[in-house]
């Protein structure tokens, strides 16, 4: 019975959704101070109910009750509990359910929020969102349905889950990821918002840049984790493979890092209007390009699920509705945006220009070579072709050191102009330093350091030069008078550069072996050695393994790794989790591969530099872009801006 | 931003479009028939993975197959694994591999590794047998009855959809036990 409780309440909610749309399109097109009071307190109705969905199937994963099919697909009695609650989005269903709570919650966060604006131009924007939400609760009951029975024969236990998603990494990355995701469609109905009422001064930009900003961060922590876990799970230490279905959540960053720069000129200067409005609906627009490829089977790919013809097609004619229905708004109504602000070529706005033009760039890079092989296999008539890592890599190189170089001036610059002189001598300063910082470095590490390394360190200590020259100008008048959205931006593109060499020093300085190690016998990896001492059997709740022991010494230092060859009872998979000495300067990774008779194993032993760096350096980008939210002035602009409407309504 | 160019995007889109509703219908899973189908398994002769020696179309006679194409470099291979690995819990069908232009090195790391859902693999380094069935790629899956014939042809990867509605029939008729 209780799952069935469920599906009433998603039920329940699609009918709300439908209301809080109408409410909130046509009551502010009409103007009726009822409708649109309804499309503001229609959110919260809809993210109880959806919430009340997601309780009941969380219960029946913790319950055990294998009649529901997709618990008996995705969980088994021995699961530990907290896999039991994290296989809830394990697969499709449960975690296009996870999909529509996060968009619940964003429309309540919305609604909440929302007193700072004009009631037409918030009813509109939850009329908007109301609108999507229709969309995905209507995808989910219809074509994913979480609470389908397997009665009158239930199975005794469940498949269990996926052995790979059996990973604390994995049960935040989902969430993360579509907090991110989900989290575009505020920026995406403020520009529908603004597009609809025809406002399109900068105000809508103010309002939606806080939005977007804390959305980025949770998208870049979720890509990070995604690929600190395919690092330390996979078995092969690749942190990145440009996988399609990685693709899919790489695109909504290159585009929603080039809004989040775009979105600050159009709030500070009112210029670059019509292009930051056609952003916001591209980065959501990608967002659900990237849920259409993942779910819709078109490319196969290693953690693609659910590939079934109905949800493609599905989402196929949403995206088709939404997305061609929002840009032909944009070509229709952006017609009437003319910016009247100049600015020359030595101006912060330039900067960002060059910074927008390179992650558009990068953006289409991204994207041909992910619909490439598909448009490839639809012209020839089923010849398949794969594009690699060398077509990404080749444009990917030039394109980040360019926006390193451009990263650097940026904030140095001034708004419209800057005087020349000082910005040469303060960018001379720059270049000095961090060209003379690298020799340094190069000298303490003695190591013939590859060019590509050394050009990374550069471009690193470059940008950190830079900072530090700009945040001496801005503190001038004491650090406490910075604003923490400057900070946060300092934090970011300080991020930016770490994760920028970890990825060139990863690259260029590893130390990759596969070897047959006989147990007594040692290697001697970059000055580590590592002994194998054997293989030993072990047990966990819901697998056996074979653990490995290796003694590794490093100078002084001495510790013990044990990878593990598990085979998962239920499913009788087998797995390898890699042993990993983290450190900040280099992990030492041991990965167990297959018994070579006599005791000897096949045994791959990394060396890897740097690699934390990369994912340090997204935690300090996602940082920024909080900070850059809890800055002040948005609170003194929810109260300006309240009193405002105040006024107003007290004086009509 | 001149006035045609605001239409941009939307064209772009458009196109987007078209290659998504294309490739989508290639995903269709309502593929051409093989010229096969209904024809015995070809005449070949091949190494074992495991070097057990060689293989010949006579070996396959006697009960029915699953002969299932794949390869280490084919990442719809590895969405497929899981499928294959249910498939040997499930029922006594035998799954034998074909291991199509790979590495025999990497083949058994991969085996090892993820774990072995076939009865033994034959090797086809330089994809002549691939040739002979006019396998496309991998993955590409065959049914054969227990005289060797052809009965049912999956060009990508079988999902446990087109294990319950396109083989399972075909064991139940020839009391396999399966489910």
């Amino acid at each position: 019975m209780i799952p069935e409780l469920g599906q009433y309440a998603l039920v329940l909610a699609l009918c709300l959704a439908g209301a809080g749309a109408f409410a909130g399109l046509v009551g502010a097109q009409a103007n009726n101070a009822r409708w649109m009071r309804a499309a503001r307190s229609l959110p919260m109705g809809q993210f109880v109910l959806t919430a009340i969905a997601f309780g009941v199937l969380m219960h029946a994963f913790v319950t055990d009750d294998f009649s529901v099919g997709y618990v008996a697909r995705n969980s088994n009695s021995l699961l530990p509990w907290y896999y039991k609650v994290s296989a809830v989005w394990g697969a499709h269903e449960g975690s296009f359910l996870l999909w529509t709570l996060i968009m619940g919650a964003w429309m309540l966060a919305v609604s909440l929020r929302g007193h700072v604006l004009p009631p037409r131009f918030h009813a509109r924007v939850l009329g908007v969102m109301s609108v999507l939400n229709l969309g995905f609760l209507a995808f989910l009951i219809f074509t994913s349905n979480p609470f389908d029975r397997l009665l009158p024969l239930a199975p005794l236990d469940g498949s269990d889950l996926n052995p790979l998603l059996q990973d604390f990494g994995l049960v935040l990355h989902p969430p993360l990821l579509y907090i991110g995701y989900v989290g575009f469609s505020v920026a995406f109905a403020f520009a529908l918002a603004a597009l609809l009422s025809g406002r399109l001064d900068s105000a809508w930009a103010r309002w939606s840049r806080p939005w977007t900003n804390i959305t980025w961060a949770f998208l870049t922590l979720g890509i990070a984790l995604g690929s600190w876990w395919a690092y330390y799970e996979l078995g092969w230490g690749g942190w990145w493979f440009w996988d399609p279905v990685e693709n899919a959540s790489f695109m909504p960053w290159l585009a929603g890092t080039a809004l989040v720069h775009s979105l600050a000129v159009t709030e500070k200067r009112g210029t670059f209007r019509a292009w930051t409005l056609l952003l916001s609906v591209s980065v959501f627009s990608l967002s659900l390009l990237g849920a259409f490829i993942v779910r819709s089977g078109v490319l196969t790919s290693v953690h693609a699920f659910a590939v079934d013809p109905t949800r493609g097609m599905f989402i196929l004619v949403f995206l088709t509705l939404v997305v061609g229905g929002s840009f032909a708004l944009y070509a229709v109504r952006a017609q009437e945006m003319v910016s009247s602000v100049r600015y020359g070529w030595h101006s912060r706005e330039m900067f960002l220009l060059v910074n927008n033009l390179l992650l558009v760039v990068a953006l289409a890079v991204v994207l041909l070579g992910t619909l490439y092989p598909l448009a490839y296999e639809a012209v020839t008539g089923g010849d398949k072709i794969s594009i690699g890592p060398p077509w990404f890599n080749t444009f990917f190189v030039p394109l980040m050191m360019a926006l390193t170089v451009a990263l650097g001036i940026g904030p140095l610059m001034g708004w419209k102009r800057t005087p020349l002189p000082e910005l040469r001598r303060r960018l001379a300063v720059a270049a000095v330093a961090s060209v003379l910082l690298s020799v340094a470095v190069a000298l303490v590490v003695g190591s013939d350091l590859g060019a590509g390394a050394v050009l990374a360190v550069v471009l690193g200590l470059w940008v950190l030069a830079t900072s530090l020259i700009d945040i001496r100008r801005r503190s001038a008048r004491g650090l406490r008078r910075v604003p923490a959205a400057y900070w946060g931006m300092q934090l970011a593109h300080f991020g930016f550069a770490m994760a920028l060499v970890g990825v060139a020093l990863t690259h260029t300085l590893s130390v990759e072996k596969d070897l047959r190690l006989e147990p007594g016998e040692q290697t001697e990896q970059q000055g580590v050695t590592f002994l194998f001492k054997g293989v030993v059997d072990a047990r966990g709740s819901n697998y056996v393994a074979q653990t490995g022991l290796f003694e590794i010494t490093d100078g002084d230092q001495r510790l013990l790794l044990k990878p593990e060859k598990r085979r998962y009872l239920a499913s009788n998979q087998v797995m390898t989790e890699a042993a990993i000495d983290a450190g900040l300067f280099r992990d030492l990774y041991v990965s167990l591969g297959e018994p070579l008779g006599e005791g000897a194993w096949a045994v791959r032993v990394y060396v890897k530099p740097f690699v934390r760096w990369i994912w340090y350096g997204c935690l300090l980008m996602a940082l920024g872009g909080i900070m850059a939210v809890a800055d002040a002035r948005y609170r003194r602009l929810r109260v300006r801006e309240a009193s405002r409407l105040a006024a107003a309504g007290a004086a009509s | 931003m001149n006035r045609v160019g605001l239409y941009v995007p939307l064209a772009l889109f458009a196109v987007i479009l078209v290659i998504g509703y294309a490739g989508f219908q290639l995903a269709d899973p309502h593929q051409l028939p093989s010229a096969l189908i209904g024809k015995p398994f070809p005449e070949f002769t091949a190494e074992r993975l495991d070097g057990g020696g060689k293989v010949v179309r006579a070996d396959l006679i006697g009960e029915p197959l699953l002969i299932n194409v794949w390869a280490t470099w084919c990442p719809a291979c590895k969405a497929e694994h899981d499928e294959l690995m249910a498939i040997r819990q499930r029922s006594e069908l035998n799954i034998v591999g074909v291991n199509y232009k790979d590495d025999p090195a990497k083949a058994r790391r991969w085996l090892d590794e993820y774990g072995d859902p076939y009865e033994y693999n034959l090797l086809d380094p330089d994809g002549m047998l691939g040739v002979e069935l006019g396998v496309y790629g991998a993955p590409e899956t065959f049914l054969l009855n227990e005289q060797g014939i052809i009965v049912y042809k999956r060009i990508g990867e079988v999902t446990e959809r087109i294990w319950r509605d396109e083989i399972l029939p075909h064991l139940k008729r020839w009391e396999v036990a399966a489910q």
